[in-house]
């Protein structure tokens, strides 16, 4: 693949495994057995089982009429909202819980922002009646309540992540602290394209799927593989990695990266990265990251908490270098008007890092002919509070 | 040769560091603290320089390094402050800190400044040994800094062999698989593997550190190696009313 991982763990000037010594056996581990496990046959075989049986792939591709016609072209929604627990994470859970199981590991560790990740991570563990533990922000851990009381139910232990400024980033610190300690019987199952090589390209893998499916279904819908765009939000970027995966070397294909801009790119409440970051390390690799001059992990904002990351996974950040991607903005209002508009005209109510993917519909423009493809990587019943509470239903 | 170099031709044994975080528990306190350092006897320092970020440390230290980032500490400030270090100090000083700071105010003007100020190793626990060599080493070579590699239990010994050979002072060993903070449990398993450490003769002596914190502790850890470093323990008594004042008892507590 032209836009794949080297052997060093590099896409570009991006990725590498800049981990203390304590982590390289574990990481080290991974990176040499990743791709024997995963490319075996019975491993194969199990991962699309459970995908077809648990999970409820493939997600349908829906062809959005009634968008279609509002924006002049063909839009088409991957819908990876109907997935089991309700987003594009459990495809990587189940594919890490499996490898876990082969790696002979007792014990799983995660973070988590919104709880979707964490959630999918518990859902695994329960599947396969491993001990689970998700470490969520303290203020995470208040505005997703839900989301913690389901971890819970599922047998997980959730353990608030106090440091710093108490939401993903410290509790991704937190999962690291503990592998750390825990470096023999223990796997950590990272939630994004994010951290030190192997993760990144082990994680677009288990989500490449969802491009996987896209291809054959647009067949199916269109008679040709290609769309013209191909469209998914980015925090970590999972969704994005899964939806573009098998769109890169296709370099027809316009791929569009939508990041949240929260209040505004220049507000001080953003987490559009690729805006507002520059190059340098964060949990593991070299990628771009929101900080201040000297160096320091600046707090990111979103009303969305699966967009509200200081970075993104270092295939991204290679893919807007080079420009094989268009990354883009979009505010919390936009977000939330369009995912109010994809409620009334199509039925669906998003997640709202979802909504953001929709909002950038309304500022492209389009051929008629155009076939686009956008990921819908979560459904919206976590984020019913927040839409309430903005339009006062 | 640099000072560090120079301490281990003449010392072979029972030395002992102390780490501390620049900025920390006030701004201007850096270089007091380790003027009363030297004078307690301790053969050389750590200065950590702060991040937000610090996945290897525990509590105490991640707590000085977020006091000190409100302060206002940063590489800048910090290389100013250390513009007097060698009218004050003259036992070795190591820099200790994450990759990312680094890489922002640049990593050769980094090794330079560094060399400027009378700074002798740095200690970057997130700088992987490929991305050293391939890099950042001529970098350090040419400012005649030591970069000091770490190795745990779970470190193999062919990659403790290529660490040995990379390093040029001493190899910092850790105490177990752990963030910093830790309580050193010298176990049949660890005294197994600083037995094999010692065997296997490295060139640069170890330097055994994370959970040391009390005279017991540093006597186990100098049976196998060189020497030790305390770091926790010794943030956590800066953070004490009157620390100035304490220190020297804390030194002498550790190493009579």
């Amino acid at each position: 693949m032209k836009y794949g991982v080297n052997e060093q763990g590099y896409y570009g000037d991006f990725g590498g495994a800049y981990i203390p010594e304590m982590l390289y056996p574990n990481v080290e581990e991974l990176r040499q057995r990743y791709l024997t496990i995963i490319n075996d046959d019975a491993f194969k075989a199990e991962f699309e089982q459970l995908l077809k049986d648990y999970v409820g792939r493939p997600s349908p591709l829906y062809h959005a009429k009634r968008y279609s016609e509002k924006y002049g072209a063909n839009i088409f929604f991957k819908r990876e909202d109907l997935n089991h627990t309700g987003s594009h994470k459990i495809n990587n859970a189940i594919g890490q819980i499996l490898l876990a199981k082969r790696l002979g590991k007792k014990r799983i560790i995660a973070e988590t922002g919104a709880g979707q990740h964490g959630v999918a991570t518990a859902t695994v563990c329960a599947l396969m009646g491993i001990e689970c533990v998700v470490y969520m922000g303290e203020i995470d851990m208040a505005r997703q309540a839900p989301n913690v009381s389901r971890m819970k139910m599922l047998g997980a232990k959730v353990v608030p992540a106090t440091s710093g400024s108490k939401t993903l980033k410290d509790a991704t610190n937190e999962a690291l602290r503990d592998w750390i300690g825990n470096p023999v019987d223990t796997h950590y199952i990272i939630g994004s394209v994010v951290g030190p090589y192997p993760y990144p390209d082990m994680v677009a893998r288990f989500q490449s799927i969802i491009s996987l499916e896209t291809k054959k279904q647009l067949l199916e819908h269109t008679g040709k593989e290609l769309p013209e765009y191909v469209m998914a939000c980015v925090g970590g970027g999972s969704n994005a990695m899964g939806m573009f995966y098998h769109f890169l070397d296709d370099e027809t294909v316009k791929l569009v990266a939508v990041e949240a801009a929260g209040k505004g790119v220049d507000s001080g409440h953003s987490a559009a990265t690729t805006f507002l970051g520059r190059e340098g390390v964060l949990h593991g690799s070299r990628t771009i990251l929101m900080q201040t001059d000297d160096g320091q992990v600046v707090e990111p904002y979103s009303i969305s908490a699966g967009l509200d990351y200081p970075g993104i996974g270092p295939q991204h950040a290679h893919l807007y270098k080079i420009n094989r991607a268009q990354y883009v903005s979009v505010t919390d209002d936009e977000a939330l008007q369009a995912g109010l508009l994809c409620c009334q005209l199509e039925g669906i109510i998003p997640a709202i890092e979802t909504a953001h993917a929709l909002a950038q519909l309304e500022k492209m423009k389009f051929a008629k002919d155009d076939n686009i493809v956008i990921c819908i990587s979560g459904r919206g019943d976590k984020d019913l509070d927040t839409y309430i509470k903005y339009f006062g239903y | 040769m640099n000072r560090l170099n120079q301490l281990f031709n003449i010392k072979k044994d029972n030395l002992l560091s102390i780490y501390y975080t620049a900025g920390y528990p006030g701004l201007n306190t850096t270089l007091d603290i380790a003027e009363a350092l030297e004078k307690t006897g301790v053969d050389f320092l750590e200065i950590g320089f702060p991040y937000s970020d610090p996945v290897a440390d525990g509590p105490t230290i991640q707590h000085s390094s977020e006091k000190a980032l409100e302060s206002g500490m940063n590489l800048n400030l910090l290389f100013e402050q250390l513009a007097d270090l060698r009218k004050r100090v003259t036992i070795p000083i190591l820099l200790m800190g994450y990759v990312n700071p680094m890489i922002q105010y640049g990593v050769e003007r980094f090794c330079k400044k560094a060399a400027e100020v009378g700074v002798d190793g740095v200690i970057v626990p997130d700088l992987p040994m490929y991305e050293y060599e391939t890099l950042y080493a001529d970098h350090f070579q040419a400012n005649n800094l030591s970069n000091i590699f770490l190795v745990t239990p779970q470190t193999s010994e062919d990659r403790i062999r290529k660490i040995d050979e990379l390093s040029n002072s001493f190899i910092y060993l850790l105490s177990s698989s752990s963030i910093t903070g830790g309580n050193l449990q010298v176990s049949i398993n660890i005294e197994d593997y600083y037995k094999r450490i010692k065997a296997m003769r490295l060139k640069n002596p170890a330097i055994i550190g994370f959970g040391i914190s009390d005279n017991k502790t540093f006597t186990k850890a100098c049976e196998y190696a060189a020497g030790a470093i305390v770091g926790s323990a010794f943030v956590k008594l800066l953070g004490t009313e009157g620390y100035m004042e304490k220190i020297d008892g804390f030194v002498k507590g550790i190493r009579p």
